[in-house]
Order: structure tokens, then C-alpha cells, then sequence
């Protein structure tokens, strides 16, 4: 569904990623982890076009080389971006509104979806969003991305400053789109949260990638453990 | 002084006050999405009031000017913001609000070369330029229709902002333009929207403001497009609520000055803006603001 080959991306002289690859199956959550810094959320707006990027992004067949950020997503990428990034000022339901903007035949049945799957922002649909409490308001960017109905969501940190518990619930979220049959990319600092859910893995350190493998493999191995998964 | 005088004097001041507000809505939407002052608005008023007049002096119907005139500020508004401020979309805001001045006195000075800057007459049917007379009085039909279609027309816009995709876009825009575009919403588009209706609404001003005075010059937007700014601003500029607010208190403030205080007459442009500087001295986001930056989060 997607592959990346020999990804850069620099600011400046500094480069943030430094040639990277990695694949994404239909179907599949991976995550791609690593500290802060590591070059994640440059990946991420790499592969939507949003800074300037060197290498080659094929998403479902073509090279996304000359397309902008807004006709990537209409292709079907999403991202649910770091700090969620919710239009304060408008209500619960535009948010959504805006989500399904290039979507307006779905729209009305979508809607009754993401209030069935987040039941609690349904209470809060006439609010405006930056009235959420911060995990409803990850629900709330995350049900906005699902309302283009994309192929690949992308989620930047999703579990940055929730309560664990809430952290839970969506990382349970998350499992039950991929059983849906939305394919995820995951970028998380939570590298234990995000391994446990995860079908592979990918660990970033400055800019490169430092392993690659299956997650359940990765948190059974002590090696990996002890560097990356904090014990 | 009597309560006749009082009404006509009132009746004044709410069309004036609607000619600055349909022009200060053009400032504050523009504002909303790129945070730029648009010093060029009231040029592009201008452009509007010109092209009725040359479309009628062409021999063409006062209604079709009217369209024709919308449209000619609709693709200079455009224009505008294609040819001089999108290349500096990520510049220093100073850069664009240089370019807007630049764009100001282009445009003035293109007019003035083309068509001199003498004050031309402007003509319009008789059923906007009669005079009513009802008990004392004395008005003409043009103050009643500028607030008629200025209220409508507020309606639309506000009817776009809140109630269409279109418009909930624009007001996203606002507040974070790369999360706008994570929508798959092409943000250029949405901008374009925002200058075409800024500028609709500046061409209906100038043509109101044309049909009024009854002249236009290349310098017409000059001093307009100044008081509609300050009205933005008065109002809390960013809030189409506080633009038309804001309209209305310098219309009236002007027409106080004038009707009621003669000797002061020729301070109402002053006493305007002394309006504004005391306003923002107690409420430095104006009477409908936000602090949009620090409301962010």
C-alpha cells in the first residue's frame, strides 16, 4: 500500500531524516518509533508533502512526487496530526464537517458511524471542540480523519498528555479500524503501547532507521528492550 | 431641533454606517485568514465604482454595471492576492502588508493614468436617486435601500460562514491553515473565496458610496477604505458581527458630528478616529475581538 525508499528530508542543512525505507501492507498497523527528535513527525510530513522531501513515496500504486498535501489526502492518506489539532472554534460537528469535506454524499452516514464509535463526543456534537477535554479531543481528530474514509491513517503521537486510561481506549480504537480494514501507521514515543497493537515496527533514531521487525518480536527481545523500550 | 430632523439625521447615519460596513467586512475576512490589513481594499472599491461608470457610460444598463462592476473587483481582488501576496504566503507578514500598500498605490495611480484624476458624475436611475418626503422628512430613496441590501447581504455572509462547508473552511483557516489542508481542502481556493466576497461586497460599497455623492475619482478608496478599516478594527477585527458594528458606529459618529455640532463638521473624519484610539485604548481587540493567537489553545 505504501513504500518509501531513500526518504530525506532536511531543514536548512540539518537533516532531520536521512534515507530511509520502509513498507506499509494493506491491513497492517506498524508503528514507527523513537525518541524525540528522531525524525518521525518529518516522516510524516513527508509522505503527505508538506516540507520539502527527497526520495520516492508510492501510496497504492503511484508516486506522490507532484502532489499537494490536499490532493494526497483526497487519495486516501490521513493524518491525525501531533496535539490533535482540532478547529477550536468551530463545534464538535463541523470538525467532522470539515473532515468530509471533499466527501459530502457520506457525510450524514459517517457521521452517525463516529458518534457510534465515540459515543461521548455525540454528547458534546453542538460544543465547540475547544471545549474537549483532551482525549475527547484526540477522539474527535481522529474521527475527523476517518470521515475522508482514507486507505492509510496516519496518527502523529496519539497518546501525547492522555491519562493512561484514556491512552487505552484509543490505542483500543485504533485496533478495531485496522479490523475494519483501515490500514495504520502509528508514530508513537510510547514505543510499549505502540508495539503491543502494532504487526511491525520500525525504530527511528537521528533520522535513520535503527531496526526493523515484527513487534511481537521486538518486545520480546531483552536487547531492544533495555535501548528502546525503557527496560 | 426637531424630531423630523432627528429621524433624517438617524436614517444618515445608518446608511453610512452600512457603506463602511459592507467594506470593513472585506478587511476583517481577509484578516481572519492571513492576518494582513489589506491596505488595497479600498482601491478595489474604487475599481468597482469605476467600472459601473464606465460600463454605463458604454451604453450599458445601470443593473448590468452593477454585475459587471462586482465581478471586475471580484478578479482584481483575486488578482491581488495570486500575483502579489501568494508568492509571500510564508514571508514576514511586514513583507505583505508592504505589498499590500504597494498594491494601494498602484492601483490609484493606474487609474489616475488612465482616466485622470478629475471627479467624474456619476449617474444612476431615478428610482435610487429620488426624494422622499414623509412628514418633514426629507430623504432620498438610496439610504433606505443601502441598509435594506447591506442587512441582507450580511445575512449571506453570515449564512455562509456558519451554515456551508465553504464557510466553516474559512473560519478554520483562521486559526491553523496546515490542518485546513489535512482535510484535502485545497487552502488557496478557500483564500480566493475570501477575496472574491471581500471584494463583492467593496464593489457594492463603491457603488453605493458613487450613488450617494454622486462622483468618483481614482482616490475615492483612499479615505473610505481608512474609516472601514478603523471600523474593522473598532469592531474587533477577525468578527464580521464587529465590522458591521464597528461600520455602524463611525457612520454615526460622523453624521452626529456633522448634523448636530455644524462648526465641528469639518473634524468628523477626527473624530472618527478618535473614536477608534478610545476604543482600543479600554479594548484593545476591539468591542466583538478575540485574541486569535492567544485563544488558540
Amino acid at each position: 500500500m505504501l513504500k518509501v525508499k531513500n526518504l530525506e528530508v532536511y531543514y536548512g542543512v540539518i537533516a532531520a531524516v536521512r534515507g530511509i525505507n520502509f513498507e506499509i501492507n494493506e491491513g497492517e498497523i506498524v508503528s514507527l518509533i523513537g525518541s524525540n527528535g528522531a525524525g518521525k513527525t518529518s516522516t510524516l510530513q513527508a509522505l503527505l508533502n508538506s516540507v520539502k522531501k527527497k526520495g520516492e513515496v508510492v501510496f497504492g500504486g503511484y508516486d506522490t512526487k507532484n502532489h499537494k498535501t490536499h490532493a494526497l489526502v483526497q487519495k486516501g492518506l490521513a493524518l491525525v496530526p501531533e496535539g490533535r489539532r482540532v478547529f477550536i472554534n468551530l463545534s464538535v460537528e463541523e470538525n467532522l464537517r470539515m473532515g468530509a469535506f471533499n466527501n459530502d454524499e457520506n457525510y450524514k452516514h459517517l457521521k452517525d458511524e463516529m458518534y457510534k464509535l465515540f459515543p461521548r463526543i455525540e454528547q458534546k456534537r453542538n460544543q465547540m471542540a475547544g471545549t474537549l477535554s483532551g482525549g475527547e479531543q484526540q477522539m474527535l481528530a481522529i474521527a475527523r480523519a476517518l470521515m475522508s474514509e482514507p486507505k492509510l491513517l496516519m496518527l502523529d503521537e496519539p497518546s501525547l498528555g492522555l491519562a493512561p486510561k484514556i491512552v487505552g481506549e484509543v490505542f483500543d480504537t485504533i485496533v478495531r479500524l485496522r479490523d475494519e480494514g483501515i490500514t495504520i501507521l502509528l508514530v508513537e514515543q510510547n514505543a510499549y503501547a505502540a508495539l503491543s497493537i502494532s504487526d511491525k515496527a520500525y525504530v527511528l533514531e537521528n533520522g535513520e532507521i535503527a531496526i526493523s521487525g515484527n513487534a511481537k518480536d521486538m518486545i520480546g527481545d531483552d536487547a531492544i528492550r533495555q535501548k528502546y523500550l525503557g527496560g | 431641533m426637531d424630531i423630523s430632523t432627528f429621524v433624517q439625521q438617524m436614517i444618515n447615519g445608518i446608511s453610512l454606517g452600512s457603506m463602511y460596513a459592507l467594506i470593513a467586512i472585506g478587511y476583517t475576512l481577509v484578516y481572519g485568514v492571513l492576518r494582513l490589513i489589506n491596505f488595497a481594499h479600498g482601491d478595489i472599491m474604487m475599481v468597482g465604482a469605476f467600472v459601473a461608470y464606465l460600463a454605463q457610460n458604454a451604453g450599458i444598463p445601470f443593473e448590468l454595471a452593477v454585475i459587471l462592476a462586482i465581478i471586475a473587483a471580484m478578479v482584481t481582488g483575486i488578482l491581488t492576492d495570486k500575483i502579489a501576496y501568494k508568492p509571500l504566503r510564508n514571508a514576514p507578514k511586514i513583507s505583505l502588508l508592504i505589498t499590500a500598500i504597494g498594491i494601494s498605490f498602484f492601483l490609484e495611480n493606474l487609474f489616475n493614468v488612465l482616466f485622470g484624476g478629475v471627479p467624474r458624475a456619476f449617474s444612476a436611475p431615478d428610482y435610487l436617486t429620488k426624494i422622499i418626503h414623509y412628514d418633514g422628512i426629507i430623504v432620498p430613496v438610496t439610504v433606505i435601500i443601502i441598509p435594506v441590501v447591506t442587512l441582507i447581504l450580511l445575512f449571506i455572509i453570515l449564512w455562509i460562514l456558519n451554515k456551508t462547508k465553504y464557510g466553516m473552511a474559512i473560519r478554520s483557516l483562521a486559526f491553523d491553515i496546515p490542518t485546513v489542508k489535512l482535510m484535502g481542502i485545497n487552502a488557496d481556493i478557500i483564500i480566493m473565496l475570501v477575496f472574491a466576497i471581500g471584494s463583492a461586497l467593496a464593489a457594492i460599497g463603491g457603488i453605493f458610496y458613487a450613488v450617494s455623492y454622486p462622483s468618483i475619482d481614482p482616490l475615492m478608496g483612499v479615505i473610505v477604505g481608512l474609516k472601514a478599516f478603523a471600523a474593522a478594527v473598532l469592531g474587533g477585527i477577525g468578527s464580521v458581527a464587529g465590522a458591521v458594528i464597528g461600520g455602524f458606529i463611525l457612520g454615526f459618529t460622523e453624521i452626529v458630528v456633522v448634523a448636530f455640532m455644524p462648526d465641528l463638521g469639518g473634524y468628523k473624519d477626527a473624530f472618527a478616529f478618535i473614536f477608534l484610539i478610545l476604543v482600543l485604548l479600554f479594548k484593545p481587540t476591539g468591542i466583538m475581538g478575540q485574541d486569535l493567537d492567544r485563544s488558540r489553545f
